[in-house]
């Protein structure tokens, strides 16, 4: 597939990494030639200089012939001119916008057809922004994913001494949650996955994904690891994009302190939060921290643009006595140098927001990705259509169906109703299918099996 | 620096106008066959001549007014225009001394409603329907409808409907041009006097009376026909009416316009002050009703709740209507009254006092120093309905809330000192910076201002003027600094 992507920042840099592997085409546009050239040396793309919103340069990029724009340029109004452009005059079948303002994203005729014509809106800001409200919600979980419209969920637990499963085999689950449907649909013992069968012994420290209805996620969280009290304080350190969405979205039911450096934005901050208690100073000046109680939070979030600074005011209130800090590093080393280490949770952005795009881009009818474990593995949602003549999946049981070895199908949901896979469930058409991958390689595959045959109208 | 000639020349032009405001007392008094009729013919001529002379000698200097100008304009409208409007007065009932004569015209266009006048359901319908007349005229803002009917004032005219629009935060303009505003503004009025008069003859009034009372119900002035107020009626419809009607008033008018024009509630819900108006009226009818069963003033709830909404919400919205002497009542009861008139009317409104804006900046700003104290490091603005207030508005409402108390005491001390008894003088103060009326003890509503000397009358007719234009506006033009060239 050709894609342009406009814009080298630090989503467009992920994405086009995440598709050079996928065997693309990727043209980068960018204004600052630094940036590109940084990009070209690492991946196998091309790169073109010039501002994203002029038609030559798009001409340049080769968006004439491309099949996919992704337009993710720091700056709204540009992605949305190139998306009209690239619509009106160069018929690109498929445009994909980011966004940040929450104006445009309300407005459903500004995206619509007869105005930018946009076919995905992606608000990076605000993926991360519900993935980190998650965390404040799930204060055991390591990561909540939603599927289904928030039907079901999967979370990702890390297996503690104490819960009734932890030295247990799997099939004692149904024995000691009889009313709750759930499916372990995986355990990551150290790096390496392990498909889990009836008599798989769960062991303390196993990172163990489960999957059920979203209501049901608490008891079966339970199982698995003593439970904290609900959280009660969260502090963010840094009122950029994501700390500012942030305490938006949580501060009518939590207790908010949120620090920022720059007196400005401070006052932007105490403009558009209610409750929130906004303070300026250094997130990693200790003797803020301390005035402020940072040892009575349940939650210290560091969400400033610079790694070294999450890292250390997260490192700082751990030892102050917060009860469990997040970071936010985009740095991939880093991540992996420091999650479940002292930092309770380290996110990565690109991850985390480019699940969404990458669904869109992905062949079949993928309607939901999401990364975990940075990437390693991926959960996907499915719609299957067709019969069963040009579908490989539909009116099959679960065990006819030619998954490759790494990946399981999790669950199925068919309207309103979760269905937990067994063996024998039989696939329908237009069941919405949540397929487990462990291994990222395996990804082509499994796409294959949900995608339509040609005669299919 | 001022240039007074111009300012004269608009003077002038307004006085012709309010000669011409004369003729509906006129046709009053033609249509009752009363004996005022001879008083009007003369007042509009002598007004109509001296406005006409004034014109003719400034004509030659008229020029675009200024800022600073149209400070002086609304001080000589507010000052110049109540003498003519004791004309009418004077030449009917001529042992009237024109200290008491002013005051009573000065306390209709303030829409202060206290009165020197007694006997007044013996006076002629055209005297009783020019003091209303006043006080209508007085309740929307007389450069207001200058604005709206003249054109003569120009760009200028918005910043000088600022000096007489009562609130802190004035910048708003509900339309892009200021005489549309002012238009607005007095037929949303307009429409809703209309309306108070036709739902009071509903309920049970005359004509005459229906439309006395509209015109000091909706803005706030509680001049009535009779002495005994809303007593003469005794009717718990009527006085329904009329606290619906003043509690209309009592709401910023932009706020009505916008709900006028967009024909929905949703103005009212992102009104700043609304909310905190109509709780407050609610807790304080409900609780001194408690207060008046509780004390047996009354044998029922029922009737305690009656007396209590009508005159709490008459004293608190600055009207000064009553339906009983309160007077009798306990003292918390009036005293809580008298509280409730220095604060609770929205900015933008027809009523007086303080106003809930800036009552309610100044408890976020007591409450952000009580923060800051507990987190020194915190970034505490003071919010209106999601906005955030400047420093600035805060220090102006600061200096104004200090002048509003100092005003106060040196109302009280002057009064005072000349001999009144301290609750009198004190709810004098009161009740005259913030335009409402009745006060304790010798002015309560049962009794009226005849018996001040003239030096108190004098008083009291300043601080009137000074509560209607909100300090500022009078107090500038005796500044120095404002003449100097």
């Amino acid at each position: 597939m050709k894609i342009v992507i406009l814009g080298a920042g630090q989503v467009g840099s992920s994405v086009a990494e995440s598709l050079v592997s996928e065997a693309n085409d990727i043209t980068v546009v960018d204004i600052d030639g630094t940036r590109l050239r940084n990009l070209q040396d690492r991946l196998d793309l091309r790169t073109v200089l010039g501002s994203a919103a002029h038609p030559s340069v798009l001409v340049e990029a080769g968006i004439e012939d491309c099949d996919m724009m992704i337009a993710v340029t720091q700056s709204d109004e540009t992605n949305l001119v190139a998306c009209k452009l690239a619509q009106q005059l160069f018929n690109v079948p498929t445009r994909i916008v980011r966004l940040r303002a929450t104006d445009y994203l309300s407005n459903e005729r500004v995206l619509g057809p007869d105005c930018f014509d946009v076919d995905l809106a992606i608000c990076p800001e605000q993926i991360l922004t519900d993935y980190i409200v998650k965390l404040v919600e799930f204060p055991e979980a390591l990561q909540v994913l939603e599927f289904a419209h928030g039907k079901v969920s999967l979370v990702a637990v890390r297996a503690f001494q104490g819960g009734p499963l932890v030295g247990h085999p799997l099939k004692d689950l149904r024995k000691h949650i009889p009313s709750v449907d759930t499916r372990i649909a995986a355990i990551f013992r150290g790096d390496s996955p392990i498909l889990p069968e009836g008599d798989t012994v769960v062991q303390a420290g196993d990172e163990v994904f489960c999957l059920a209805a979203t209501e049901d996620i608490r008891q079966v969280m339970h199982e698995l690891r003593r439970m904290d009290q609900a959280v009660k304080r969260v502090m963010i350190a840094g009122g950029g994009n994501i700390g500012l969405r942030l305490a938006r979205a949580i501060e009518r039911d939590y207790t908010v302190k949120i620090i920022e450096y720059d007196k400005r934005r401070c006052e932007l901050l105490s403009t558009r939060l209610d409750r929130a208690l906004v303070l300026q100073g250094d997130v990693t000046d200790e003797g803020l921290l301390e005035a402020e109680n940072v040892s009575d939070m349940d939650l210290f979030v560091a969400v400033t643009n610079d790694d070294e600074n999450n890292i250390m005011s997260c490192l700082l209130a751990k030892r102050m006595g917060a009860r469990r800090v997040v970071a936010l590093i985009n740095r991939r080393s880093y991540v992996d140098l420091l999650h479940a280490g002292q930092i309770d949770i380290a996110i990565s952005p690109a991850q985390a927001t480019i699940g969404t795009l990458l669904a869109h881009v992905r062949r079949g009818h993928v309607t939901r990705v999401h990364s975990l474990r940075r990437g390693v593995a991926e959960a996907l949602e499915a719609v299957v259509h067709g019969d069963r003549d040009s579908c490989r999946c539909v009116g099959r049981r679960i065990e006819e169906i030619d998954l490759p070895k790494g990946a399981a199908i999790a669950a199925i949901v068919r309207g309103d109703k979760v269905i937990m896979a067994h063996h024998d469930t039989v696939v329908q058409a237009e069941d919405h299918v949540i397929v487990f991958v462990t291994d990222k390689k395996l990804l082509p595959k499994v796409e294959k099996l949900f995608e339509v045959s040609v005669g299919f109208v | 620096m001022v240039r007074p000639f111009p300012v004269l020349n608009v003077l002038s032009v307004l006085i012709v106008v309010f000669a011409l405001a004369m003729l509906l007392p006129l046709g009053v008094s033609l249509m009752y066959g009363d004996a005022a009729r001879h008083a009007y013919g003369e007042a509009v001529l002598i007004t109509f001549v001296s406005g006409a002379t004034l014109w003719g000698a400034t004509r030659s200097r008229q020029a675009e007014l200024q800022t600073r100008d149209g400070f002086l304009l609304v001080a000589l409208v507010w000052t110049v225009l109540p003498a003519f409007a004791t004309l009418p007065l004077l030449i009917y009932i001529p042992e009237l001394n024109f200290t008491d004569a002013y005051f009573e015209t000065v306390a209709a266009l303030t829409t202060t409603g206290s009165t020197v006048l007694s006997g007044l359901d013996k006076l002629p319908p055209s005297i009783n329907f020019w003091r209303s007349e006043l006080q209508w005229l007085g309740g929307m803002g007389i450069i207001v409808l200058a604005v709206a009917i003249l054109p003569l004032l120009g760009v200028g005219g918005s910043q000088i409907m600022k000096s007489e629009t009562p609130g802190p935060m004035k910048e708003t303009k509900l339309t892009p041009r200021i005489t549309e505003t002012a238009k607005g503004l007095w037929l949303v009025y307009a429409v809703m006097t209309l309306a108070c008069i036709l739902v009071f003859k509903a309920v049970g009034m005359g004509w005459f009376d229906a439309v006395v009372h509209s015109f000091s119900t909706l803005s706030l002035g509680g001049f009535s026909s009779h002495d005994a107020s809303f007593g003469y009626f005794n009717s718990p419809a009527i006085e329904a009416v009329a606290i619906f009607f003043m509690l209309i008033g009592g709401i910023n008018f932009g706020t009505h316009f916008l709900a006028f024009r967009k024909l929905s509630f949703s103005p009212y819900r992102s009104d700043p002050e609304a909310g905190a108006y109509v709780a407050m009226l609610a807790v304080s009818v409900l609780g001194v009703a408690y207060f008046l069963l509780a004390n047996h003033v009354y044998p029922s709830f029922w009737t305690a709740l009656r007396h209590s909404a009508f005159n709490v919400v008459s004293i608190a919205t600055t009207t000064g209507f009553s339906s009983t002497d309160f007077n009798k009542w306990p003292i918390f009861a009036p005293v809580w009254m008298l509280f409730l008139c220095c604060f609770t009317t929205c900015s933008g409104s027809t009523g007086g006092g303080i106003k809930m804006i800036r009552a309610e900046l100044m408890v976020r700003q007591a409450l952000r120093e009580l923060m800051s104290i507990i987190h020194p490091r915190a970034y505490l603005p003071v919010k209106l309905s999601g906005q955030r207030v400047e420093n600035n508005i805060i220090f102006a409402v600061l200096a104004f809330m200090l002048i509003w108390g100092g005003s106060v005491i040196t109302v009280t001390m002057l009064l005072a000192a000349s001999g009144l008894d301290i609750v009198t003088a004190v709810s004098a103060a009161i009740v005259g910076i913030t335009n409402t009326g009745p006060g304790l003890n010798q002015i309560g509503p049962a009794t009226n201002y005849a018996m001040l000397n003239d030096f108190q009358t004098w008083v009291c007719t300043v601080a009137m003027l000074i509560g209607r234009l909100e300090l500022f506006t009078l107090f500038v033009v005796i500044t120095p600094a404002f003449w100097r060239k």
